[in-house]
């Protein structure tokens, strides 16, 4: 595994842009491939950086399939499971499902699948758009930890954590570079 | 982030970056309103006292709805049918209240200061649905979102606020929301109807209005009561109308992308004829559903916000 060299260096880099863009070129074709073809597929992209893979992942299906697929970006704070008990309110950035959900096959996409919760709350969001025909999940990385029943149809990555791990995904469309980067032992 | 403040009880006082947190906010609640299933579930959990010791249909369906929204739990207390009749004192009525365990109170009185006297009493947020002649914050925060709306900022837009400014509740939190947020702000209508050395507000003040009307951008017509004219402030509604009302005729000396704003009420016919009302630059519906979005954002980013009664001072 890269980054062994660094294992005093608290911060190692898992995968660079390259990695990155192969492990979306592959998600790509499994939603193609799964749902055979890309007809009756949306994505919806959890925000913010879940949105800008589902951008890319859009331009990707067009471009190997030939065809238009709809994308929605969500913010999901209104359904945290937390909305309440938290102290100071997150700013709501604003949900674009401009398209109808009913009987579509939708792909959520997020960034890092670990406790679920936000995957949960998507779903509940999405649900209240109207019936999709299903829902699938896409995250570029799944660091383990699942506090819900959820799993991903579509992985980028499966990288080992602690808890006490932090999983950084840089994005060059919000953070400048493409990159994921594990921090141990910086998160809570 | 978050705002300074765990109430809301006037825009007076309250930050640009505050303002623009709310008005940013409202954006992604208005969002909510188109969708099939107008609710979420975010204020779970948390109940609200609708406190109205006043009349009012806008502010407090708005309200209600937008609790209803949020998955908030509402209760609505009006004086005519309560223990107020009985003599119990604003003071006893919310605290009883409070100890069957609400959270947020919003509060419309016909007194000014009613709404911090109870964040002095009370550990609910509070938020000001009108009180007196003093404030109407979230009425002023839906005009600025419904400005925001179609001309993207307020800085530099010129905004006229026509009518009874001194009994206005409306126009103190326009006047205060506004100059905030950069639009120049004047005023106009009769001398009596305008508050005592009105430019330490900060704003130009006219009595004539086609004077006033002159490069304007934003005309909010605030409505003339017409109790007002028996206690002799303006000799006939008929002058008033002549000389104060909006027509169409008057409507050339303003600037082009105009837009006419009236917080409801209407007197169609006095303040604003029906055809203005009813035109294609009246937003004053867009305005009507804006509100709840605006009362969502303040719901959502006041709930969760703790505290002890505040100290009083003196």
């Amino acid at each position: 595994m890269p980054g062994k060299s660094a294992s005093r260096n608290k911060t190692e880099l898992f995968l660079d842009g390259a990695g990155i863009s192969r492990a979306l070129t592959r998600i790509a074709h499994e939603i193609l491939e799964h749902n055979r073809g890309a007809e009756n597929v949306a994505l919806v992209g959890v925000l913010t950086r879940g949105a800008t893979l589902a951008k890319r992942l859009q331009a990707l299906i067009e471009k190997i399939e030939g065809a238009k697929v709809e994308l929605g970006l969500m913010d999901i704070n209104l359904y945290r499971d937390d909305a309440t008990t938290r102290l100071d309110q997150p700013v709501i950035q604003r949900t674009d499902i401009l398209f109808d959900v009913v009987d579509k096959n939708i792909v959520l996409v997020d960034d890092v699948l670990y406790s679920g919760r936000t995957i949960r709350a998507a779903i509940e969001q999405l649900i209240d758009f109207g019936r999709p025909r299903s829902i699938q999940l896409a995250v570029l990385v799944d660091r383990g930890h699942r506090e819900l029943p959820i799993r991903a149809d579509y992985v980028g990555k499966n990288i080992p954590t602690n808890r006490t791990d932090r999983v950084n995904v840089h994005l060059d469309e919000d953070d400048g570079d493409d990159s994921i980067s594990i921090e141990r032992g910086a998160g809570k | 982030m978050g705002l300074a403040s765990r109430h809301l009880l006037g825009l007076e006082g309250v930050s640009a970056e505050d303002l623009t947190q709310i008005l940013d906010t409202s954006i992604s609640f208005r969002e909510i309103l188109e969708r099939p299933i107008k609710k979420v579930p975010t204020l779970r959990g948390v109940t609200v006292l609708n406190l109205f010791y006043e009349a009012s249909t806008r502010t407090r369906i708005s309200f209600e709805l937008a609790e209803k929204r949020l998955s908030a739990d509402s209760i609505n207390f009006s004086a005519s049918t309560s223990s107020v009749k009985k003599g119990e004192s604003l003071r006893d009525t919310v605290q009883n209240i409070e100890a069957m365990k609400i959270d947020m109170v919003v509060v419309r009185h016909k007194s000014a200061g009613t709404p911090y006297f109870l964040t002095q009493c009370l550990n609910s947020n509070i938020i000001n649905a009108g009180d007196g002649a003093h404030e109407h914050p979230t009425q002023g925060l839906l005009d600025m979102f419904t400005i925001r709306q179609k001309y993207g900022s307020l800085k530099g837009l010129r905004v006229l606020l026509v009518g009874d400014i001194k009994h206005s509740r409306v126009a103190r939190s326009n006047i205060w929301g506004f100059k905030t947020l950069g639009a120049n702000v004047a005023i106009c209508g009769p001398s009596t109807l305008l508050p005592y050395e009105a430019e330490r507000f900060g704003v130009d003040v006219y009595t004539n209005l086609d004077e006033a009307l002159e490069g304007v951008d934003v005309v909010n017509i605030l409505r003339i009561q017409l109790e007002r004219q028996q206690s002799g402030m303006f000799p006939s509604q008929r002058e008033y109308t002549h000389l104060f009302g909006l027509s169409s005729e008057r409507l050339k000396r303003l600037n082009k992308n105009y837009t006419i704003m009236h917080p409801g009420p209407i007197n169609r016919g006095v303040e604003i004829t029906s055809e203005i009302a009813d035109s294609e630059s009246s937003v004053v519906l867009e305005q009507v559903t804006n509100g709840q979005a605006v009362r969502m954002a303040v719901l959502y980013l006041l709930s969760g916000k703790k505290g002890e009664p505040e100290e009083t001072e003196s």
